[in-house]
């Protein structure tokens, strides 16, 4: 029988910028790719994302981020991810990060950056390995 | 079992022991991964769930795609927290039968409750049911309710009219229908309209909530009775919370009514039956694909095929085969 076990990722919304467009792009593209895809909505706290991502159990948690604040609410995310022994949970972030502040995220936890003009496959490839590595 | 999910049990039944939702939440990862991982925490976690059969009141929201389901569970929801319940919540959403992959979007629409330690929302995909529900549903209700909410909340896929499985997982029945949903005719067809305790009439704001409102009341008039019960209709704008306590009154009733009548133990022994006979298909077919590809079994099945044998002694041929 088989053991399988779904990909589960969240996608959300942290902070203040209302454009989702890109985070709706990936969802779907996960989803396509086979992944069980949970999306938060709008202005998420990190308090909100990390009881999000406990409750679903997910592998993922990807940040759609298009303030400018990134360095920042990635900091508080991964705080609160922590809080809810996530700890280990792969965090990526998409959206308008200039690469000086890639080392920065990456310093903090964050797995991958990818930005606009991303492709897809690269990005699934990606969360594939982080997930499979994280699973041991 | 490999090492990871091993760790992952322990880990997970011990969290789950000491109240806390993180290990609830792995173990629903792992009855969604196999039902044999079910049996591994069940006989471990059976106590609890023995304990909290009676007290739990489940109850499941079922309709067609966008009639307000989610908003609708979501207002509910609230309502019960003001009177100081827990509250724990499955939304069930579709599998693409084409990259296995899923959206799950009904808990946005529940955002209000996110940071409520007294409410927990997972969300599953159907991963092949076809019934409304995924194959883990009922599963992942025992862990709920071993785990202590005074209600479980169960959202089904938007459905359309033969989807019937909520009506064996679940105490209460709430059928979510919009003015768009048709004319007297389609009140009338069985399947879904016959299996509602509560209906709600949802977006009553919009024209032809009324004419919906009066068709299902004379179809309720017309149709067989099930039971001492007399289904009600409800009218809400679950947006705006207009109607929820309405429909939660319903609900309580309903719930009453079960107890006094004795109508809660039949729906569970129904219940009990209908688990039963799908863990033991589920067994039978999960042991063929396993054998399937052995010679002495091909001759055996063209031959129940063609009923020259019977299936008993394929069966045994099953069961007996190293």
């Amino acid at each position: 029988m088989e053991h399988s076990r779904h990909t589960r990722v969240l996608v959300a919304k942290p902070g203040l910028d209302g454009h989702d467009r890109g985070a709706k792009v990936i969802v779907q593209a996960f989803r396509d790719a086979g992944m069980e895809v949970i999306y938060t909505g709008l202005h998420q706290t990190p308090q909100q994302i990390a009881r999000v991502a406990m409750q679903e159990d997910v592998d993922v948690v990807g940040l759609s981020i298009l303030s400018g604040t990134h360095v920042a609410l990635c900091q508080v995310v991964m705080d609160e991810l922590r809080a809810q022994g996530l700890g280990n949970v792969v965090v990526f972030v998409g959206g308008t990060v200039p690469p000086k502040d890639v080392p920065k995220l990456k310093a903090i936890g964050v797995k991958e950056v990818f930005g606009a003009g991303s492709r897809f496959d690269d990005i699934v490839q990606s969360i594939n390995t982080h997930v499979a590595t994280r699973r041991g | 079992m490999d090492h990871n999910t091993t760790d992952m049990l322990e880990v997970g039944i011990r969290e789950f022991r000491a109240k806390q939702e993180r290990g609830l939440a792995r173990l629903i990862t792992l009855v969604e991964t196999s039902p044999e991982l079910g049996n591994s925490i069940f006989s471990r976690i059976g106590e609890s769930l023995a304990q909290s059969q009676s007290q739990c009141h489940v109850i499941g929201f079922t309709g067609p795609p966008g009639a307000g389901k989610s908003t609708l569970v979501n207002a509910v929801t609230a309502v019960l927290r003001g009177e100081g319940h827990r509250v724990g919540i499955i939304a069930v959403d579709p599998t693409s039968p084409f990259s296995g992959g899923a959206m799950l979007g009904d808990r946005i629409r529940m955002e209000r409750h996110y940071l409520d330690s007294g409410v927990f929302i997972r969300s599953l995909a159907t991963r092949g049911g076809v019934g409304g529900l995924s194959p883990a549903t009922k599963d992942v209700l025992k862990l709920m309710r071993a785990f202590g909410f005074d209600y479980i909340l169960v959202e089904t896929v938007g459905v359309g009219q033969t989807e019937l499985d909520v009506m064996t997982a679940v105490d209460t029945v709430v059928v979510v229908l919009v003015p768009e949903a048709g004319d007297s005719i389609q009140t009338m067809k069985a399947g879904l309209m016959e299996i509602a305790d509560v209906f709600v009439v949802n977006k009553a704001d919009r024209p032809g909530s009324e004419e919906l409102r009066s068709s299902l009341r004379v179809m309720l008039g017309l149709a067989a009775k099930r039971g001492p019960w007399e289904p009600l209709v409800i009218t809400t704008q679950a947006d705006k919370d207009i109607g929820s306590g309405e429909v939660l009154e319903a609900i309580v009733r309903h719930a009453e009514q079960l107890r006094q009548t004795g109508e809660l133990e039949v729906r569970r022994a129904l219940r009990e039956e209908r688990e039963l006979l799908d863990l033991v298909s589920a067994h039978i077919i999960n042991r063929w694909k396993a054998l399937k590809d052995r010679p002495e079994l091909a001759e055996l099945a063209s031959q129940v095929i063609c009923r020259r044998i019977g299936v008993d002694r394929f069966l045994n041929a099953i069961a007996n085969l190293a």
